[in-house]
């Protein structure tokens, strides 16, 4: 690929002092001069991935912050602290921490609502990011391997923020981690030994398991994701970022853009300062996980409409629609519900992404390189098939608020159910169908403006314009 | 909705089927009187329950309309009328807490009546202020956060909704505990005593306004509002950033 970046932009003296300083002691100026010179695509789609990388920033440090309070102990403890309503509660050292960190420690509150809002918003800027690479084609060769890297890290970051919330050992942690435990428990064969493996004991298991997930959730995981992450912007550099077909200046083999100085960088610490921004922002004024509200976990404690994060909000729509029955033989439960909804369904749905750019290299026969973009209608069985998952994924999330729909609407909850139980299959049908035929329309009616367009040109006597 | 339903209900078929406007226009102001007009065509005469098997069975596989008021006593009387539960509009739906078409003396009137019918339990006066707002909260979350949500915001309970406790006055929540009303378990004094009943109202009335740091509290029961302000004001917010910084499709 031909690299060309805009011309004739000299860079201000302290950038060629620093580039100078680095290049004495490390010989990378060869490198540097590249990366600066590196041509960015300025599409604002482009920018909901970095989106992503500032949150997971915002969520390194604020989470940093946070490991220099927060205890990871499930021993036992009273609370005496000048909350009334928990004085004297018997609770775990870890949740008891957590309150502290909630009402003692100097910005606790802030940094602990600040970083549960991170976590919030990281996945759901992940989810934005891939639906622009899913539906503008960026997972094609030779950009497969990113892609494969970007939902590796969108499931890492969905376990990790599990963990985040399961740390902290309130009420909802609690019963969180039981619902997690009978989903691990319910695969066939290999489950109970699993999560005996995980948990050390039966639910809610040793007090090793909090220490797991601690060293899982500040450690193991962040450092995961960030060695993951590094490969992913290593790739995209590398094998340079796609871009749509909006001039004739662009090709498949040509690069055009803005340079990473003085173009983009500003840019992107513009948006950083305002994922900041946000994210500090809400910390700040929503209350988020009152911890303090739902008390400390105990075992035959529990609450009405505990509910996990939003970006587990389908998995529990799913165990709620999936009807009740276990696959049996004779005594034996082979399979037990919570399989299907908990494990079966999230496989299914990341295995369709997974083998995606295999399926569609199949299915089109087109086995060489796509570094240009489609646009949505440009690929309308892509378009569609895509619409359909998102949408079947879409409505089984929304059946896991309906116990809340009821409570706050009073549309019944059985109807409520049945309802989702029909559109789970009718939905995303409908959906690929009509949005086959739109992009179908779409590019009719371009052709058809283009066509227009050429023929009145003629009528006026110009020389037809070369497409 | 479904509380405005009733109320409607209640305020259009309920006076016009008795014939009477109560609070106004009703003839007998008796608790005997009213209840003939308000009460009888299902708790039926003396309060002997209207058992017909000419209807299906309502709410909790209850046969006929309204069950036995003989031994409920002043305490279930005034519950059910001070929460607006009774008069019910439709005894196949779960009563709501509603505004009650009877002023405070028509209630009296009622209680007493329903009183005298046969021997109950007199209407309760708890004592919040002697209670423990940190026992509340245990006892809260072992006995009734399953059904009403820890921060007694409500929740669905199978076949009916347990409602948030912010309108019940502390009368009306001990009442509530002593009865069972609907599917709600009854608790009696040997499983929840006096005093914790007084800790768990202090508890219910603490819970109407937590004083609690954070801002704005968005619901308090967890994730589901927290979901939606990540997606409509913070990723909304974000993407809208995108928008003005990067640059949109041009052909
Ligand atoms: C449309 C039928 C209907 C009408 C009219 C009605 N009730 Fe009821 N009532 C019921 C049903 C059904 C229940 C059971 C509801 C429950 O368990 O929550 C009930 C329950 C009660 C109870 C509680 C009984 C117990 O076992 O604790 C009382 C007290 C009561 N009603 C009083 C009244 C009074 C007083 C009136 C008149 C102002 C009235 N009701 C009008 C149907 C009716
Ligand atoms: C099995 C679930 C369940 C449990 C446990 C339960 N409740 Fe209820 N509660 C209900 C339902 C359902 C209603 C609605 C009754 C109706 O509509 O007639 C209710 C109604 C009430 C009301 C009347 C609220 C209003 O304003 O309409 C109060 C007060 C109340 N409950 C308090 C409590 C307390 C205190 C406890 C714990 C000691 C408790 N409940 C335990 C299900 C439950
Ligand atoms: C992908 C990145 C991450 C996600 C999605 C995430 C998510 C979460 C969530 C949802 C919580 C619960 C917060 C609450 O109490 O309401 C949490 C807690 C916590 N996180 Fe993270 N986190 C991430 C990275 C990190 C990192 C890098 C660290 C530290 C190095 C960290 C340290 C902590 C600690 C100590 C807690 C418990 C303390 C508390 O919440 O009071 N996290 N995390």
């Amino acid at each position: 690929m031909v690299r060309r970046a805009v011309e004739g932009t000299e860079e201000p003296v302290v950038i060629r002092g620093l580039v100078r300083f680095l290049d004495e002691r490390s010989g990378t100026a060869p490198f540097l001069k590249k990366a600066l010179r590196y041509a960015f695509p300025d599409n604002w789609s482009f920018l909901l991935g970095e989106v992503a990388l500032y949150a997971f920033v915002i969520l390194v440090g604020t989470g940093i912050y946070l490991t220099l309070f927060f205890e990871p102990s499930t021993a036992s403890t009273y609370y005496t602290g000048h909350y009334l309503p928990l004085r004297g509660h018997e609770m775990s050292v870890a949740y008891r921490s957590a309150v502290d960190l909630s009402f003692k420690v100097r910005a606790g509150l802030l940094m602990r609502q600040t970083h549960h809002w991170a976590a919030d918003v990281f996945v759901a800027s992940i989810v934005l990011h891939m639906l622009r690479i899913f539906f503008t084609g960026a997972f094609r060769k030779p950009r497969d391997l990113t892609y494969y890297l970007g939902l590796t890290m969108l499931i890492l970051a969905l376990l990790e923020g599990y963990l985040g919330y399961s740390l902290v050992d309130d009420l909802l942690s609690g019963m969180g981690l039981a619902i997690g435990y009978s989903v691990l428990m319910s695969i066939p064969v290999v489950g109970g030994n699993l999560a005996l493996l995980l948990w050390g004991a039966p639910f809610p298991g040793k007090p090793d398991f909090e220490s797991r997930m601690y060293v899982a959730h500040v450690f193991l995981f962040p450092i995961l994701i960030a060695t993951l992450l590094g490969l992913h912007l290593f790739l995209v550099a590398a094998r340079h970022h796609t871009q749509f077909r909006e001039s004739r200046r662009t090709t498949e083999k040509k690069v055009v853009g803005v340079p990473t100085f003085p173009g983009q960088a500003p840019r992107s610490l513009g948006l950083f300062f305002a994922v900041a921004a946000v994210l500090f922002l809400l910390g700040g004024l929503v209350q988020i996980n009152p911890i303090w509200l739902w008390g400390p976990y105990h075992v035959a404690a529990g609450t009405n409409g505990a509910q996990p994060d939003w970006y587990l909000g389908w998995l529990i729509g799913a165990l709620r629609l999936v009807p009740n029955f276990d696959v049996t033989i004779g005594h034996y439960t082979l399979v037990p519900n919570p399989f299907w909804g908990g494990a079966l369904f999230p496989l299914l749905v990341f295995l369709f992404l997974y083998l995606s750019p295999w399926l569609e290299r199949r299915l089109t026969g087109e086995y060489g390189f796509r570094n240009m973009l489609d646009r949505p209608r440009d690929a309308p069985w892509r378009t569609a098939l895509g619409v359909a998952l998102f949408t079947w994924v879409f409505i089984i999330f929304l059946a896991g608020a309906s116990d809340r729909v009821f409570v706050s609407f009073g549309v019944s909850y059985e109807a409520q159910i049945w309802a989702y139980r029909v559109l789970v299959f009718v939905a995303p049908v409908v959906a690929l169908l009509v949005t086959r035929k739109l992009c179908f329309a779409l590019q009719q009616s371009e052709r058809l403006g283009r066509i227009r367009k050429q023929a009145e040109a003629e009528a006026r006597g110009e020389l037809p314009q070369p497409e | 909705m479904r509380r405005a339903f009733a109320a409607v209900f209640v305020a259009l078929v309920l006076p016009s089927a008795a014939g009477a406007q109560p609070g106004v226009g009703v003839k007998a102001k008796t608790g005997k009187g009213l209840y003939a007009a308000f009460c009888l065509s299902c708790h039926g005469v003396d309060g002997r329950g209207v058992s017909s098997t000419s209807h299906p069975p309502g709410v909790l596989d209850l046969r006929g309309l309204g069950p036995p008021l003989k031994r409920v006593g002043a305490l279930a009387a005034d519950f059910y009328l001070t929460t607006g539960y009774m008069p019910l509009a439709d005894p196949y739906h779960q009563p709501r807490h509603t505004k009650s078409p009877f002023d405070n003396r028509e209630i009296a009137a009622l209680v007493a009546y329903v009183a005298s019918l046969g021997k109950g339990p007199a209407v309760p006066r708890p004592q919040p202020q002697q209670g423990d707002l940190s026992r509340g909260l245990s006892l809260f979350t072992e006995h009734c956060a399953g059904c009403h949500q820890v921060v007694a915001e409500g929740g669905y309970v199978t076949n009916a909704v347990a409602p948030p406790l912010h309108q019940a006055t502390p009368v009306q929540i001990a009442e509530a505990v002593r009865i069972g009303p609907y599917l709600m378990p009854r608790f009696p004094a040997s499983q929840i005593t006096d005093a914790q009943l007084n800790s768990i109202i202090a508890y219910v009335l603490w819970a109407k306004h937590p004083d609690d740091p954070g801002g704005w509290s968005i619901g308090r029961i967890g994730p589901v509002p927290e979901g939606l302000v990540a997606w409509l004001i913070a990723a909304t917010a974000l993407v809208a950033c995108c928008l003005v910084i990067g640059r949109r499709y041009q052909q």
